[in-house]
Formats: C-alpha cells, structure tokens, sequence
C-alpha cells in the first residue's frame, strides 16, 4: 500500500469495537522487534482518533499513517524501541 | 595552584555557607531530581468502582485496560455493588436498569412494573452482541492479561455475604480503603465510577 515502509505483520481487528483495537494494537505491537511496522486493519471509526492518540501516548510507537475506504479503517504503526 | 581569584578566604562567615556545605547542597538536590525523574517512568491510574449495573460495569473496565495500552500500571478498587463486576457468577448476570434513566426507550411508570428489568437488560445484551462490543467477562479477561490490578473491598464482601473464591482468579482480596487511598496518592490518573 505505501512503498516508505514494508509491512511486517497485520493485525484484523474488523468488527471489534473500543476498547479493543487499540487493546489488540498494544498487544500486538509488545510481540514485534524494534524497526517493525504493524498494519491494524479496523472497522470501528473511533479507531482513527484512538490509535492515534495511543500512539502519541505511549513511549516506543510511532504513526506513520492512517487510510479510510470503504469502511475499513487501516493504521500503519511503528515499533521504534 | 594558580589562584587568580582576589578574594581572600576567610573564616566562616554567620550568613555565607561554605562551599563544602554548597557542594553537599548541589548534591541532594541532584539526587532528589534523579529520584523525581525515575518516578515518572511509570505512570500509574487508580479507578474506584462502585456500581454493579451492567451499563455501569463499562467504564472502568474499558479506561482499565486502556490505559494499560498506554503504559500505566492500574489498580481497579471494586467495593459495594462494583464488587458484582469481579464476582466470578454475579458478573455474567449484571442487569440494567429500566427505572431512573430518563433515556431508557420507555416511561419510568412502565419500567417499573415486574419483568422490566429482564427485558431491557436483554435489549441490552442484544446491541452489544450485535455491534460485537467486547463482554464484560471478555474486557476482565484481557485486562488481567494487560497486568490491570483488579482488588475487592473486603470490607464490602463481608457486607454482601459474598466468599473470596467467588471473585474471577487473580483478583486480589483482603484490601481496603487504605490501599484504595494510597493507590490514588501514587496515581497521576484518579477516577471514581
């Protein structure tokens, strides 16, 4: 989807609403190695605000960017430490 | 040594402290700073939850595990009704109440006839199976998995008759209001529900 970065795993949160996508994300991104991009796949709209105010929240992650299409919500998220 | 300075030592004076006594000063001050500094790695939420209803058992549980996501370290203090939310068999029949919520989807007189409950309290159920909201057993689950500290008011266990093994396993018992009150202390994020 995007040629800055390569994915390095992706997480379906589809159908799952608050607290759980970002609960997942977190979860998700505790199993990665430092450098890696996790690609969250969402169909709750108050994921865009919510991921994005995890990530400026927490220590260690960075967003890169968020796509919204036909009803599906995608956040690309970085492990940086 | 090469002294350019022209002031000439002196013995102490009444008012001036030494620079040995400046020197020790800069020293706790820079260990005190050091300390304040580590403190603030770890930020730290207290929630005191006090209802057992079913729309009630949402906030906690969902900040709860939020803002475990976010890094804190959570202490959830359940007492009186709130203690429902972690009762292993009470927690998977929390009911909604069809009386004293003006938004309810029906008058106040008719809620409070007999059966009401059970009905919204289904409707209830319904929407959150339906929009795949997370169950309240579902959000503890993950919140316990996230470290959240769930704890159980003694005090209000004994009140209600209710056993310690009849909480969910790794909630913790035997606490009261002392440590409720020492967990806020140390906590940047403090929320009674």
């Amino acid at each position: 989807m995007s040629a800055e970065f390569d994915i390095t795993q992706t997480l379906d949160v589809q159908g799952e609403s608050c607290p759980m996508p970002v609960v997942k994300t977190k979860g998700a991104i505790d199993d990665l190695d430092a450098g890696a991009v996790l690609e969250v796949v969402a169909t709750d709209s108050g994921s865009m605000s919510d991921i994005e105010g995890w990530a400026s929240g927490t220590d260690g992650v960075e967003l890169l960017t968020q796509e919204e299409s036909d009803g599906l919500y995608t956040h690309y998220v970085r492990k940086t430490e | 040594m090469n002294d350019v300075s022209t002031d000439t030592p002196t013995a102490p004076d009444d008012d001036l402290p030494s620079r040995a006594e400046l020197a020790a000063r800069v020293a706790d001050l820079e260990e005190s700073l050091a300390e304040a500094t580590t403190d603030d790695d770890g930020k730290r939420m207290s929630i005191i939850a006090t209802k057992g209803t079913l729309d009630m058992a949402y906030p906690p549980l969902i900040l709860a595990s939020t803002a475990a996501a976010f890094g804190y370290e959570v202490t959830v203090f359940h007492t009186f009704w709130g203690l429902d939310i972690l009762h292993e068999e009470r927690s998977k029949n929390l009911k909604l109440s069809s009386v004293g919520n003006p938004n309810m989807p029906m008058p106040n007189l008719l809620g409070a006839l007999p059966g009401m409950d059970r009905m919204t309290t289904a409707m209830m159920e319904k929407r959150i199976s339906d929009n795949e909201t997370a169950t309240v057993e579902e959000l503890i689950e993950t919140s316990l998995d996230m470290g959240v500290e769930f704890q159980a008011c003694q005090m209000t266990i004994e009140l209600m008759g209710y056993d310690e093994e009849e909480f969910h396993d790794g909630v913790r018992t035997g606490v009261g209001a002392a440590t409720a009150i020492q967990d806020m202390a140390d906590a940047d994020i403090q929320l009674l529900v």
